[in-house]
């Protein structure tokens, strides 16, 4: 695999200067990295600062705020909307958004790069929007001063209007941005001293405004990268090889191809970036030509290293890693638990498994590429252009200043989208057939060649004192590493500082109960990681990690003869590290367990409330978030029947409640699906799976009562779209625990699981 | 040649007989609100109305839609908004928004034939289209909300 090179982390906005000034598409206001006033007037006079914009305003008073950001659903542009129109005391119904190519210039002011994922969105760029906003509104603000022929500090501004206070006279930005004299730069000095709006002020933040992008998707006109057509463009099919990865093409015989009306050629992919091994694209003038010529193709492969590789061989493997002390990095490693377990009154050690998954968007990978006049354009919808765009001028072997990444809403990303092969099969045709060519994968190729969230092997090693006090817990995580396979750049450090490790398998096994002797071992299995190349999927690594902790602490509190609520508000005291975190951790606990009428309620027979908590995403970014599930179990064939969902997630400043609330409600039912209906076996080197009747996402039919609370507060804005996700699982095994005594410690958790240890 | 008729307009397309009308709709005719997302029947995207009938436009050749009038997305509300896509806005149903004109497609067909759907007829109804975001809450509530519209414009 190619590495395509992080870029560069944590360019500071706060060092740079914000521009407003005349440009193609009215007043343009952007963060400019141009050096010094004599660049910044130069920049002005050209009018080449419009692409950096982040919003403009146009003579006829809509604004466009640009975002960098991929819009998959989740509504980030919308949100980012509001925070700049917060400040810039814009009417709502004039807001819209665009998403641009990948100019560099756009990319994340925190991260560097344009990527979404991880939750992060929101909460990074709010500062920046905000204070954008506000610069905008000041000038604005004099510029309609002055029309008016009024001092500015009489002035206020509201709904997209300067207002005279004493005398009501308005004007509106429009009219303002018409008469084209407001232009100012502002320095890095006057932006911090801004004074921007406390959130009791807000009128749109906090409010349950309509999303900008959602009348387009009940209409059939938003574009997806699959909606991308130029001119003379020709179709490609993938044939995707009978392994994940690893094999190579030994022949290709067209013969019958070519009888195909429309069929263009059989290119046989050289694939520089190693992304793909083993891919022949049949390119036609039609799809349903390529199609056909597709399946006319007699291939012969070379299945490669891995093609004897399954679920079981993972499992061995990862068996024997964690049976090795010299395996792995440490994550976590706090005191000594070997020690604390060894003088433990009650030791318990279980294993925690979760199946190979599949991201399986509704809208199949695609990308549409071609040169023209020796620039690149790739169109696709992506999670992180810049490496989108780096993979693919890898591929092509060119500079990637010399390709342009268009960007398109995306018909679902769930991290799939921040993997980029899919332009790999297109900048290779369009560049063996000297034309546009736009790839769509089949629904069968998209399974079969996804990035998959690895299988994961857990083992937790746990010590109860006398008092039933939970004093050390060891807990290793075996999986492929996602982020390895990104490149180097992508590791964390251990905590040992010895080597380095991918925090994206272990996040979330850091939690925050008070537990003095914790160690977290994160070990690589490279056989998985050759076999099937493993990404991020939604939630990643508190997917499963919290699987495991959970489970366990379930496990723990039954063993220590404590209810499993009060055993974990125990360990949530907020004491030394965990200062802060854990106590609202508890308060979303408290809330969730409230709310579901556990302990209160009495339930049918075979009947249980489950409950589980989780820090996710990441340590530093924790979103707080409890769950109960509410299981009735079939005791004779383990069938069980999730009825009700019951969560609370404490998230911060919550800028759009209903957005918030939609995002929370999908995750949930991801949360579920992934526990109880998805999983995607490896046999023989291939994922068995091809459509969605052997890959099957929760259907309208299957879904439970929800039960939602959001608690907001002041602090900073914290992602709501995964941790819905990792809560669900384990509330949903804990609760058939109590229901019918019957511990499953595999996901997914499937009737036979359950019959199975109601026996044991 | 074949000539299909899609929301009321007469359309000549140089495709074989044998060829999906949902790819004679999305990339011979670029009208793209129709969406491909399994090919096989299993997940509803590419819904669309055949005489009034919702069909899977994946498993319906162009040869069967000659002679038959074809409604899109495009077309649903002819002109003017669809009660269905005035309560999706107001439900606030999209996410990624792939599925949904194969949903409010579908779910059309449901309110033509019953202005009063309970909730098991709408799960009934709606269960092969698929969404990966899971919105599924919203579409039942937009279903719900756009029959009691319906029925309200109607006086019954
Ligand atoms: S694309 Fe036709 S049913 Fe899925
Ligand atoms: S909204 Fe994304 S698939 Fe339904």
């Amino acid at each position: 695999m190619t590495h395509i090179a992080k870029p560069q982390r944590q360019i500071d906005l706060r060092r740079r200067s914000f521009v407003i000034g005349a440009s193609a598409a009215g007043l343009a206001f952007g963060y400019a990295a141009v050096h010094g006033v004599t660049g910044l007037s130069d920049a002005l006079a050209a009018n080449s600062f419009g692409p950096t914009a982040w919003y403009s305003i146009a003579p006829d008073g809509k604004i466009t705020v640009m975002v960098g950001k991929a819009e998959m659903g989740q509504h980030v542009s919308s949100a980012m909307a509001q925070i700049v129109a917060e400040e810039l005391e814009a009417d709502w119904r004039l807001m819209q958004i665009s998403l641009p190519a990948n100019d560099p210039k756009y990319n994340d002011p925190v991260l560097g790069a344009l990527l979404t994922g991880g939750s992060w969105s929101v909460r990074m760029n709010f500062d920046a929007m905000n204070r954008a906003g506000a610069a905008g509104r000041t000038t604005l603000i004099e510029a309609g001063a002055a029309m008016m022929g009024v001092p500015a500090g009489e002035c206020r501004a509201s709904n997209s209007q300067v207002i005279h206070s004493k005398t009501g006279r308005k004007v509106s930005y429009g009219k303002i941005v018409a008469d084209g004299k407001a232009s100012k730069v502002w320095t890095p000095d006057e932006l911090k001293a801004l004074k921007l709006k406390t959130p009791d002020q807000y009128t749109l933040i906090g409010h349950s405004v309509p999303q900008l992008d959602v009348p387009s998707k009940t209409n059939g006109t938003a574009k997806y990268g699959i909606d991308a057509m130029v001119p003379g463009m020709l179709y490609g099919k993938p044939v995707v090889p009978p392994v994940r990865y690893g094999a190579t093409v030994k022949s290709v015989d067209e013969s019958d191809a070519k009888k195909v009306k429309g069929f263009v050629k059989a290119v046989t992919l050289d694939d520089k970036t190693a992304t793909t091994t083993g891919w022949v694209v049949a390119v036609a003038t039609t799809y349903e030509g390529a199609k056909k010529a597709a399946e006319a193709l007699k291939i012969n492969y070379d299945p490669g290293p891995t093609a004897k590789v399954s679920d079981q061989t993972l499992i061995d493997e990862a068996k024997k890693l964690q049976a090795s002390d010299a395996s792995g990095q440490l994550f976590v490693n706090a005191g000594d638990p070997a020690a604390a377990i060894g003088g433990a009154a009650k030791v318990l050690e279980a294993e925690y498994l979760t199946s190979i998954n599949i991201h399986a968007p509704l809208e199949p990978m695609n990308a549409l590429a071609y040169e023209q006049g020796g620039v690149w354009h790739v169109h696709t919808g992506n999670q992180f252009a810049t490496r989108t765009g780096a993979l693919a001028a890898g591929a092509l072997g060119i500079d990637p200043k010399t390709l342009v990444l268009h960007q398109y809403f995306i018909g679902g990303g769930f991290g799939r989208r921040l993997d980029a092969d899919m332009v790999v099969p297109a900048v290779l045709a369009a560049k063996a057939v000297g034309k546009p060519v736009k790839v769509i994968y089949a629904r069968e190729d998209d399974m079969a060649m996804d990035f998959t969230r690895p299988l994961t092997y857990q083992k937790v090693k746990a010590g109860l004192s006398a008092d039933g006090k939970l004093v050390g817990l060891q807990h290793d995580v075996v999986c492929a590493w996602p982020s390895e396979r990104w490149g180097p750049e992508f590791l964390a450090e251990s905590a040992d500082k010895k080597a380095k490790l991918d925090a994206f398998t272990v996040n979330g096994a850091d939690f925050w109960y008070s537990v003095p002797n914790h160690r977290v071992r994160a070990v690589l299995n490279e056989l998985a990681q050759k076999a099937t190349p493993s990404g991020h999927l939604r939630s990643v690594a508190p997917g499963w990690t919290f699987w495991a902790v959970e489970s366990m602490l379930d496990e723990l509190a039954h063993a220590a003869g404590k209810d499993p609520v009060d055993f974990r508000l125990a360990m949530l005291d907020g004491a030394g590290d965990n200062a802060g975190g854990a106590k609202k951790l508890a308060n979303a606990l408290r809330t969730a367990v409230g709310r579901s009428g556990y302990g209160a309620v009495s339930l049918p027979k075979n009947s249980g409330i489950g409950v589980a908590c989780v820090s996710s995403q990441e340590r530093a970014t924790a979103t707080w978030t409890a769950c109960t599930a509410q299981v009735e179990v079939d005791p004779l064939s383990g069938e069980f029947k999730v009825n009700k969902l019951t969560l609370a997630m404490d998230l911060g400043t919550v800028v759009n409640p209903d957005g918030v609330r939609s995002q929370i409600e999908g995750s949930m039912l991801w949360g579920m699906s992934l526990a109880l209906f998805e999983k995607a076996p490896l046999e023989n080197g291939a994922l068995q799976v091809s459509n969605f009747d052997s890959y099957t996402p929760m259907r309208m039919s299957q879904m439970p009562d929800l039960d939602i609370s959001i608690i907001s507060s002041n602090d900073p804005a914290s992602g709501c779209g995964e941790p819905g996700v990792t809560v669900i699982a384990p509330a949903i095994a804990n609760a058939v625990f109590n229901a019918v005594g019957a511990r499953v410690r595999s996901l997914p958790i499937t009737a036979e699981a359950v019959k199975a240890a109601m026996k044991a | 040649m074949l000539t299909l008729t899609i929301n009321g307009q007469a359309k000549q397309v140089d495709a074989a007989d044998d060829t999906p009308l949902l790819w004679v709709i999305r990339e011979h005719l670029q009208m793209t609100g129709t969406k491909f997302g399994c090919g096989a029947g299993l997940c509803g995207a590419c819904t669309v109305h055949l005489d009034g009938t919702a069909v899977r436009s994946c498993q319906t050749s162009a040869k069967e839609a000659v002679g038959k009038k074809v409604v899109t997305i495009e077309g649903l509300g002819g002109g003017k908004p669809h009660p269905l896509q005035v309560a999706w806005v107001a439900e606030q149903v999209p996410q990624c928004g792939y599925c949904q004109s194969g949903q409010i497609m579908q779910a059309a067909s449901l309110l033509a034939k019953n202005p009063d759907p309970t909730k098991q007829e709408i799960v009934a109804h709606m269960d092969g289209n698929l969404c990966r975001c899971m919105t599924y809450g919203r579409i039942q509530k937009a279903i719900i909300r756009a029959a009691a519209d319906i029925r309200a414009r109607s006086g019954s």
